[in-house]
């Protein structure tokens, strides 16, 4: 839904913040709260300006006390408000899950559809710049696996602001999970796809609905967020291969797009899921098993294939961290693998 | 109980130690993190140079470090926050092998995988954690066992004054006083959650009003004093050892740096760091040492000399020791 077409590039950190924005303006219910989110802008900057804008009743610096703050923000939900809560790091969920998995995500459910929580947790995913063991990690599928909270998880700037409105319009609880390294900030290098053509206006994305950012039809390589950066890089290095690849950009993880990735797998006949989160027990395997139980109506060229972080928390190392998050290259050779795996099939008469 | 000569001189020693150590550091993170060799259109490359991610320094924190290990030994357990390197070094954690872990070495105390964050040094009994207000609960633990064990031995936890408005601090305190284990709380007040100050983010003027409402004493040192924190953690430790419980301490003072490095510290006045270095704890030290005759320019200069070289000797070590090989990060997970 565009209302106004008038476009400029912005950094997807912009583009949340104008969204947000956009939304304070319309609804008085809306408001915001977290750690530096005031004359900061928000550590990664998705709350920038807005203190000049709206005020400081509006835009709420908290203590660092993130039980108090995500529990107030579920209370002031199940009040009649809509509070955008910012949770500086995922990985700091630690202290405050309670409020989160058996309060944020159950209230609407326990109490029969009569206490909906309509409320936003914004929060940053995501290494690749040496931040270590409790600041680089994405844990979406954990949240993702808790029922009761979608988790949108946007790749560029014009997805994000459209996610984001949606988010704030949304009666549930919305984990918001921005990866640094496409905010496009002055202090940390990222991938530049991530920084594109926003529309002035309100316009809205669906939830549950994935987006083909590169059509293929050797093999499909799933992701999220910045590994869809990531992703499409190695398709262009796939291609002087001679190899097309299908990149699909999942954008909400709750509602999963289950379709579009069956539909893109029926026609490539090879998967490739790719993610910055632990491997087990988590999206990749998650979107694998989505595959097993359609294989009835499916025909694989090759085992479906995970790429995700190998199950050890994030080591500070760069080296170690290079190693194991999923890189530009290790895209592609998981990719070309997948083909290797055939060849090599064949040659065994197998 | 007040300092003798001795330890008046190891606490100004390992001040000075500290500044320049973090000053030092100041310094080598920038390499490689500035235009032109970064990104097009960045100002400042986080993740880029020998010494990547976040880096929290401790300048003008040195009083809460020393006027506190000063009392302690090996045996005595240290947790502190993200902002570490001055306990570390006050606690005795060598300097070359906490470098090397900056520089993501395999030489590093963590063989790379901690980080400035999360240095863990067990022949201290020194470690950290980059989550706020984390350290009060393990301290906890740390003097249950001290006490289990029946020996003397004391906890200490570091944490900022924005931590003490997390549950972990306020369930610490209650555990810790009606356990009436061995444990100092340490809460360095800079005044500074991040961006921001004390009075929006904190419902009382001092934390150490606090202690009241779990029954356990409650001390404040003001004007970022040394000696004030020797006498209030002498106190606390005899306390401690002595069977009577724990203590809370909160120290007034100030930090120098941003609260990261390349922090633009948008959210001070400009004028506000240099009225805080006009009352350098470091000076106001040897200046009380120089009257005392503890010391005069000559051992100054010779101490400085000395410092300098041992903190050269770190860099220079984890500059050139290697890198851990990439499979390296599969190991650990799980202790063999």
């Amino acid at each position: 839904m565009n209302t106004e077409t008038n476009v400029r590039r912005l950094t997807m950190a912009q583009a949340i913040s104008e969204a947000i924005s956009l939304e304070m303006e319309r609804d008085e219910r809306v408001f915001v709260m977290g750690e530096d989110v005031g004359k900061y802008g928000g550590v990664f900057s998705a709350t920038s300006g807005l203190l000049d804008r709206y005020g400081a009743d509006r835009v709420m610096e908290t203590p660092i006390s993130e039980t108090a703050f995500m529990g107030a923000a579920l209370g002031a939900a199940a009040s009649g408000m809509r509070p955008i809560a910012e949770l500086m790091f995922i990985d700091f969920f630690g202290v405050c899950f309670d409020q989160i998995y058996n309060h944020m995500a159950k209230n609407c459910y326990m109490s029969g559809g009569g206490a909906p929580v309509p409320l936003v947790v914004t929060t940053a995913i995501g290494g690749g710049y040496n931040d270590a063991a409790q600041h680089s990690q994405c844990v979406y599928s954990t949240f993702a696996h808790m029922p009761g909270m979608k988790v949108v998880v946007p790749s560029n700037a014009y997805d994000a602001k459209g996610l984001m409105i949606e988010a704030i319009r949304d009666d549930n609880p919305v984990i918001f999970c921005f990866h640094k390294g496409i905010m496009g900030l002055s202090w940390m290098s990222y991938f530049e796809g991530s920084t594109n053509e926003v529309p002035e206006g309100v316009y809205t994305i669906p939830f549950g609905k994935a987006k083909v950012v590169r059509e293929g039809c050797d093999v499909t390589i799933v992701a999220v967020s910045q590994i869809v950066q990531k992703s499409w890089l190695a398709a262009e290095k796939l291609q002087e291969q001679g190899i097309h690849a299908e990149v699909i950009d999942l954008r909400t993880i709750v509602p999963l797009d289950r379709q579009a990735i069956l539909q893109s797998v029926d026609k490539t006949g090879r998967l490739l899921i790719v993610d910055e989160d632990y491997q087990s027990f988590g999206l990749a395997s998650e979107i694998a098993s989505l595959v097993a139980e359609n294989l009835h109506n499916l025909r694989l060229q090759a085992p479906v294939r995970r790429l995700a972080v190998p199950d050890v928390p994030i080591p500070f190392s760069r080296p170690l961290e290079q190693f194991v998050i999923p890189q530009v290259d290790d895209i592609a050779k998981a990719a070309a693998e997948l083909f290797e795996d055939q060849r090599m099939a064949v040659k065994e008469g197998v | 109980m007040e300092p003798t000569k001795q330890q008046l001189l190891w606490m100004y020693e390992k001040m000075v130690e500290i500044r320049r150590y973090e000053e030092t550091m100041a310094k080598v993170y920038l390499e490689g993190k500035l235009p032109p060799r970064i990104q097009k259109g960045l100002a400042f490359d986080i993740g880029a140079g020998p010494v990547p991610g976040e880096m929290h320094l401790a300048a003008g924190q040195e009083p809460v470090a020393v006027g506190t290990c000063v009392h302690l030994s090996d045996d005595d357990t240290v947790v502190g926050a993200h902002r570490p390197h001055h306990f570390a070094i006050a606690k005795g954690v060598p300097l070359n092998e906490m470098t090397a872990e900056m520089f993501g070495k395999v030489t590093g105390i963590c063989r790379g995988k901690g980080g400035h964050m999360h240095l863990f040094h067990p022949p201290t009994k020194f470690s950290c954690s980059g989550i706020v207000g984390a350290g009060l609960p393990q301290a906890c633990g740390a003097a249950l066992a001290n006490k289990k064990r029946d020996t003397d031995h004391v906890a200490l936890a570091f944490f900022g004054e924005g931590a003490a408005n997390q549950g972990a601090f306020h369930e610490a305190l209650n555990l810790a006083a009606l356990w009436k284990l061995p444990v100092i709380f340490v809460c360095e007040d800079n005044n500074y959650g991040i961006s921001v100050p004390k009075s929006q983010s904190t419902s009382v003027p001092t934390n150490d009003v606090r202690a009241a409402a779990y029954g356990m004493s409650g001390v404040l040192v003001e004007n970022n004093d040394p000696i004030g924190v020797f006498k209030a953690a002498a106190e606390a430790v005899r306390r401690a050892r002595s069977g009577e419980g724990p203590t809370l301490i909160e120290v007034q003072t100030d930090r120098y740096l941003g609260h990261f490095q390349g922090d633009a510290e948008v959210y001070r006045d400009k004028e506000e760091v240099p009225k805080l270095r006009k009352n350098d704890p470091i000076v106001r030290l040897g200046d009380a040492l120089r009257k005392e005759g503890a010391l005069d320019d000559e051992r100054d200069a010779a101490l400085g000399a000395t410092i300098d070289a041992r903190i050269k000797q770190a860099f220079d070590f984890a500059r050139e020791s290697a890198y851990p090989d990439e499979q390296e990060a599969l190991l650990h997970v799980f202790a063999e």
